[in-house]
């Protein structure tokens, strides 16, 4: 699934990274908790999280995740375009749940990690 | 090569700067990628931990031509249980650190297993020090 299904499917926004959207993705992981985003030993994998802060940007730098999706209409902040931008990243946020967004994207095919 | 980069307690937003730099360097080294992600995953949450519950701290890097040795040096309150700290699961973060994403009591343990050495030493109300040594030959960890 390229990261522009993924957006259309859950009526997401791209803030930043336009340019990566034809990026194909494997599968996805959600999760709050940072300290579980840096036990995955996988890559190019769509971070699903609600936790909307300059830390989830770190994480996913770290966790060598290229795209972020935020949920429950969370706002995301300059700094973070800033750190994400200078690592490539496609940043999107969608007004939908965490629930109802991992609903629609594994019912369509995303893969969970395991 | 000798690397020190500084942290400050309570100041999130500047956690994980040395471990974007140490990745910076080890890609420019030609590091396995699976092994830079191992030393900058520990080292991103030894950078949260001293920010989280230290007053001040810092990073050593000290970059090798097989391996890297980081030495995280704080002043802090110590860790009184070093065995108990490494549960998982154990956590005495506060709420603060919580809304951040981390304090579940994954950090010392996600450490752990990122990581060739592990080494703590702690003493209460001056600090704890920890070093951290991986090989670049990709094995163990």
């Amino acid at each position: 699934m390229n990261i522009q299904q993924i957006q259309m499917l859950t009526e997401a926004t791209v803030v930043c990274g336009e340019n990566g959207q034809e990026q194909e993705l494997l599968s996805a992981f959600a999760s709050d908790l940072m300290s579980d985003v840096l036990t995955l030993d996988c890559n190019d994998v769509l971070l699903i999280t609600g936790l909307c802060n300059l830390q989830t940007i770190r994480t996913a730098e770290m966790a060598e995740v290229g795209c972020i999706l935020f949920v429950r209409g969370k706002k995301v902040t300059p700094d973070m375009i800033e750190l994400a931008n200078e690592n490539q990243m496609v940043l999107m946020t969608t007004e939908h749940s965490m629930f109802r967004t991992v609903g629609e994207l594994y019912t369509n095919g995303l893969k969970p990690i395991y | 090569m000798l690397f020190r980069y500084e942290l400050e307690g309570g100041n999130f937003s500047k956690a994980g700067y040395a471990s974007s730099e140490i990745k910076k360097t080890l890609k420019q080294l030609s590091v396995d990628p699976k092994v830079i992600k191992r030393i900058v995953v520990a080292l991103y949450e030894a950078e949260v931990n001293v920010v989280a519950h230290a007053w001040k701290g810092e990073v050593l890097a000290d970059v090798e031509a097989d391996q890297i040795t980081l030495t995280l040096n704080d002043e802090g309150p110590g860790i009184p249980d070093i065995p108990l700290a490494m549960q998982e699961g154990y956590s005495t973060a506060s709420s603060a650190v919580r809304e951040m994403g981390f304090g579940a009591g994954m950090g010392l343990p996600n450490m752990k297993k990122n990581v060739d050495e592990l080494h703590i030493e702690s003493r209460i109300g001056v600090g704890t020090n920890v070093r951290m040594i991986t090989r670049f030959t990709n094995e163990g960890g």
